[in-house]
């Protein structure tokens, strides 16, 4: 991620002048005030905002259905249904046109930091009699471990939303298709996701030490002093890196796959869903 | 960053995630066998709740919903099922009254629209040919409105539905006297239509010349809620 600068090594390479010490203290502040370091590319971006909107709108109609008590006051179960399913089948499908059209070095990229727990990473979750404050004297990456175990999860329940998902709208035609459990892993899922949702927007929107993260999936940068202090091995924090979005012109067999894929998503919505 | 630069070196840690995530994934395609066990198990915890929290979970494989809770009591005592409307001798029935009809007995399956069933449930009661042969509806009959005991809640099935063989007038659930939760003391049993269509708590029975729009359907369901061919946006399947 650094833009080859001295400390591209990294704080676990060679000693450089310029990388701070790993353990202890936060290092003192190097770069001017305001300076800001690249942290999320476009095609991260999207994929972030594809799931919070999918995320809203399908929680949203499925209490309805679920709930009897909103089912009472908003009826009409089959528009409802329709809103949930396209919905669903659209999230899947713009997940894949970021997926063939997006910067895929970069998504590639975050899911191996997002994947990978180190030392540091078991210390920052699993706290054992640390002083106040002490996990900003654990050293993270771009991605802190809680952020990873939440990602993780979170992919987790994509897929079995979608499993589940799949398996209710078939149970529908047929009901040997109706599973014992079906029900249950869509509640539990739709439980846990909320729960770690309603966590994520706390400390996105309300908690003043990690609100600075909300500028990184906004904008695509994070003020440069705070992640130093929140993520001393992420390199860019490091050195400083700047650098704006890669523009990666997509080739013309890149084009026709995401427009096959749209196309595949728009048909299961008309001739499925509606 | 340019493509020519060389990959940054950074600590490496073990892909704990992917494992997690796997795991994740496997344990819970693994819960489609057991997520329904389980949810009973815990269900069996929460016993203790309110009624009205207790209702939406789940609980025996069934969930219960009303509309207007607590749900309705009945005195055993007082109780009767009027039967009325298009019909030649209105009438209403105590339980004992009921009985004395033609039993029938059936083992099918419940399904919910919202997309749970609970397979092999036996019913015992009353065929809807015999409950109308007693009353004997009148020319110009179309269908059955039932109305419960919990106030606002109707639904309707035509006389051609009604007399599909496993529809009933249920007084038995599982070899015992229908419960509260369940409808106590009679109900509606329309296995081939979704639940909402099964009226629990009935008092009453009026025999019309024209279909009217039910609770839910009155919310936009499907007034015939065949399972499998219903609620959705598009009719036709």
């Amino acid at each position: 991620m650094s833009a080859g600068a001295a400390g591209a090594d990294g704080p676990g390479g060679p000693a450089v002048a310029t990388a701070p010490p790993v353990r202890g203290p936060a290092p003192a502040q190097t770069f001017p005030a305001g300076a800001r370091v690249h942290r999320f590319g476009g095609s991260e971006r999207a994929v972030h905002w594809i799931h919070a909107a999918a995320f809203f709108v399908l929680t949203g109609s499925g209490l309805v259905m679920y709930l009897p008590a909103l089912s009472e006051r908003v009826g009409d179960r089959p528009t409802l249904k329709a809103i949930h399913l396209t919905a669903a089948v659209l999230w899947v499908t713009a997940l894949a046109v970021v997926a063939i059209l997006g910067d895929r070095p970069a998504l590639r990229e975050a899911v191996r930091e997002l994947e990978r727990f180190d030392d540091d990473d078991r210390n920052w979750l699993l706290r054992r009699g640390r002083p106040r404050g002490w996990r900003r004297l654990i050293p993270q990456g771009r991605f802190n471990a809680a952020e990873k175990a939440h990602a993780v999860v979170q992919a987790a329940l994509a897929v079995l939303f979608v499993l589940s998902g799949v398996l209710l709208w078939l149970g529908e035609r047929d009901t040997t298709f109706r599973l014992p459990g079906t029900v249950a892993l869509h509640d539990a899922s739709m439980y846990v996701a909320v729960v770690l949702v309603l966590g994520h927007l706390y400390l996105a929107l309300l908690h003043p030490p990690t609100r600075p993260a909300l500028r990184g999936i906004l904008r695509g940068d994070v003020d440069a002093a705070w992640a130093r202090e929140h993520h001393r091995k992420w390199d860019a924090a490091v050195v400083g890196d700047v650098a704006p979005d890669r523009v990666r012109r997509p080739g013309a067999a890149s084009v026709l796959a995401a427009v096959v894929a749209v196309a595949a998503g728009l048909a299961v919505v008309v001739l499925v869903v509606l | 960053m340019p493509a020519s630069d060389p990959a940054p070196q950074r600590p490496e840690g073990r892909p704990v995630g992917r494992r997690a995530f796997l795991g994740i994934v496997g344990v819970g395609i693994s819960s489609l066998v057991w997520g329904d066990t389980a949810t009973r198990w815990l269900s069996g915890a929460a016993d203790a709740l309110p009624g009205p929290v207790r209702g939406i979970l789940p609980s025996s494989g069934w969930r219960i919903y009303a509309i207007n809770p607590p749900y309705p009591r009945y005195d055993p005592a007082t109780w009767r099922l009027q039967v009325d409307g298009l019909v030649e001798r209105p009438r209403s029935f105590s339980m004992a009254e009921l009985q004395a009809l033609p039993r029938a007995d059936q083992t099918s399956d419940f399904h919910c629209v919202t997309g749970w069933s609970v397979d092999d449930v036996h019913w015992g009661g009353v065929r809807f040919k015999d409950l109308l042969a007693a009353v004997g509806p009148t020319a110009g009959a179309v269908g059955l409105s039932f109305v419960s005991a919990e106030e606002d809640y109707v639904d309707t099935l035509t006389l051609q539905q009604a007399a599909v063989p496993d529809a009933m007038l249920a007084y038995e659930m599982d070899h015992a006297p229908i419960s509260r939760p369940h409808g106590a003391p009679v109900r509606v049993v329309m296995p081939q239509m979704y639940g909402y269509k099964g009226v629990k708590w009935l008092q009453r029975i009026t025999v019309v010349d024209r279909i009217e729009d039910g609770y839910w359907e009155g919310r936009g369901y499907d007034r015939d809620a065949w399972v499998g061919k219903s609620n959705d946006f598009s009719k036709g399947l």
